[in-house]
């Protein structure tokens, strides 16, 4: 292949990546910018979609489409299930305290983890794609799956986007994220805001997992390298911007596609933690993020 | 905290130090091993004490310190041949320049930021060891030969692989590690971290310059942590990048929260605590990372002071 053509292959990839990560980063983001605390087990919620997906389609005979759409459904539903009453459990027992609630959280962490190597074991397995379609290029064919994937995660983030600027549910969570004191003063079941937020952050992971989960097999350690790169987007994006969510997205998304086609993925990796803590260093508010109040 | 007399205070660490030095020869040959193990790390969660505890900084890469010393002393012997004592020196040393670049860089943030900027380093860190896989062994590590782990002073020469010898060299880097951070916790400088933890822009307000005394922590912590990699090289005689992932960033926490944090003994009660019950348990389930995440979730719900830190709110007021 010519150098223009694998680029285009590099870039499609990429594509795929960031509209996963876009998802993945998103669910982050509402929960640091609506609840104020760093998920890190968000990964094992991403991890836990995508085991929940091989288990459902594997457990529905029948045409390997129907095994899919029950995955896309179910496991987000059970992930955010999971989420609720981690919430519930412990994280409101906190006091949402950030110093805690990371302990916490990376406690989750090793839970799910756990649980997942216990019941699922080491192994990954595929999950079929709903369909086989092979769009024909001029220089090579590409998977039609891969492509689906892009749209309907285009599809989510616009819907979200909606919900968050369009609907008083919208309108609920941003009052809470400017203050949560004042919402509560103005009759906002603050309580049932955090723990529905915390639900939909994982939900959206476990979306994610789910596309991704015919590209790439479900494992029960995939759940590592999400968790970087979404706080990558994030911090990069800035915290709480839906719109530097999803162009960090595209950015992360795109390089990590690029570079590693090209060179070692090991670097690329090493680089873009690098340039992320940098940021972070200097400039806390991110990119494209406001400074904060 | 209430004062004690420090003759009451050293008593007791001394004492510490006394029982330990006993139990090498009361101990099984299994349990003496788990021991010069145990003491080890302790001297790994009590640098992570400094910094956490007194100091109030939740850092969560503190991998990258204790690997620093691992690497520094078994790089520096498995390539140069460098001798023991030279090579412990280095780890330390490396743990030291490391900490002094981090300090510069992640002391600028505080809060959850300092948090992600330091893990994001020690990632940082980890990756590389696992680039430059040619010289540090990669994820297979590199295991240092019996013959390069002697001690030659003068005529008598001391096997690092023999038990004993072990074991007295863990006791003799745990104590030395337990009675200079007693000394600094009990100084000026140790008060002044204290104040930092309690309230910032007052004690910048009274005049300390509180971003150095930061730094100087880190830089104390990452030493400390990077003497218990070095150690830990050199006694077992096995370098890998495992010990530098984010999980070896997280165990120092788990052990100084169990244990108590801003206790001086808490790290080791915390160490020899987690690492019995994974002992134990390990022969029944291998879900060893089960019993680490439901532990960091009770001990942050119903026992945030640790075992220490209780004791010493209900009993002892006097305990450093």
């Amino acid at each position: 292949m010519h150098f223009g053509p694998h680029l285009l292959l590099a870039a499609l990839e990429g594509l795929v990546t960031s509209a996963v990560l876009a998802l993945t980063a998103l669910g982050l983001s509402l929960v640091f910018g609506v609840m104020r605390i760093v998920n890190v087990a968000h990964g094992e919620f991403f991890m836990l979609g995508a085991v929940l997906a091989w288990a459902i389609s594997t457990a529905i005979s029948g045409h390997p489409a129907i095994g899919f759409v029950a995955a896309l459904v179910i496991a987000p539903l059970l992930v955010g299930l999971v989420a609720f009453l981690a919430e519930w459990l412990v994280l409101r027992r906190l006091n949402y305290n950030p110093e805690g609630t990371i302990v916490a959280t990376i406690g989750m962490l090793y839970i799910i983890q756990q649980l997942a190597l216990t019941f699922y074991g080491p192994e990954a397995r595929p999950v079929e794609p709903p369909f086989n379609y092979r769009i024909l290029l001029p220089w090579f064919g590409y998977s039609g799956y891969k492509l689906s994937v892009i749209a309907a995660s285009a599809v989510l983030l616009v819907i979200t986007w909606l919900v968050l600027t369009r609907t008083k549910i919208g309108l609920i969570m941003r009052a809470t994220q400017y203050d949560r004191e004042t919402a509560q003063a103005f009759g906002i079941p603050v309580e049932r805001v955090y723990a529905g937020v915390f639900a939909i952050g994982a939900m959206l992971a476990a979306i994610a997992a789910v596309l991704i989960v015919p590209i790439s097999q479900a494992h029960y350690l995939m759940g590592q390298d999400p968790l970087l790169l979404s706080f990558i987007v994030v911090i990069i994006g800035g915290l709480g911007s839906l719109r530097g969510t999803v162009v960090a997205a595209i950015l992360i998304g795109l390089s990590d596609g690029i570079v590693s086609v090209f060179f070692s993925p090991t670097l690329a990796k090493i680089i873009a933690t690098l340039v992320v803590a940098m940021v972070l260093v200097f400039r806390p508010q991110g990119l494209f993020g406001t400074t904060p109040r | 905290m209430k004062d004690a007399s420090p003759a009451k205070t050293y008593a007791l660490h001394l004492g510490v130090i006394a029982l330990l030095f006993a139990l090498n020869f009361v101990l099984p040959d299994y349990h003496q091993g788990l021991f010069a193990r145990i003491m080890a790390l302790a001297v790994f969660a009590m640098g992570y004490n400094l910094l956490f505890g007194y100091v109030g900084l939740l850092s969560l890469g503190h991998a990258m310190f204790f690997s620093a010393g691992l690497y520094g002393a078994g790089l520096t012997v498995y390539h140069l041949g460098w001798g023991v004592p030279e090579a412990f020196v280095a780890g330390v040393a490396c743990g030291a320049l490391f900490a002094l670049a981090i300090g510069l860089l992640a002391l600028r943030t505080s809060g959850v930021a300092f948090m992600i900027v330091t893990m994001m380093f020690a990632q940082v860190f980890y990756l590389l060891i696992l680039y430059f896989a040619a010289w540090t062994g990669g994820d297979q590590g590199l295991v240092i030969q019996q013959s390069s782990r002697i001690i030659t002073i003068g005529g008598a020469s001391l096997d690092l692989t023999n038990p004993t010898v072990r074991y007295m060299s863990a006791l003799a880097l745990f104590s030395v590690v337990l009675l200079i951070t007693l000394a600094v916790v009990r100084s000026r400088f140790g008060r002044v971290l204290v104040a930092i933890r309690e309230n910032e822009e007052r004690t910048k307000m009274l005049g300390y310059d509180t971003v150095a005394n930061k730094l100087a922590a880190v830089i104390a912590s990452g030493a400390i942590c990077a003497a218990s990699g070095a150690a830990y090289a050199l006694l077992f005689g096995y370098i890998g990048s495992s010990f530098a992932s984010v999980q070896y960033s997280i165990l120092p926490l788990l052990w100084v929260l169990l244990g108590g944090a801003a206790t001086i003994l808490g790290p080791l009660i915390g160490t020899l605590f987690m690492y019995y019950v994974t002992d134990i348990t390990s022969g029944f389930t291998s879900a060893y990372l089960l019993i680490v995440g439901v532990a960091l979730i009770l001990l942050v719900l119903f026992f945030p002071k640790g075992v220490l830190g209780s004791v010493r709110q209900r009993w002892l007021g006097w305990l450093p």
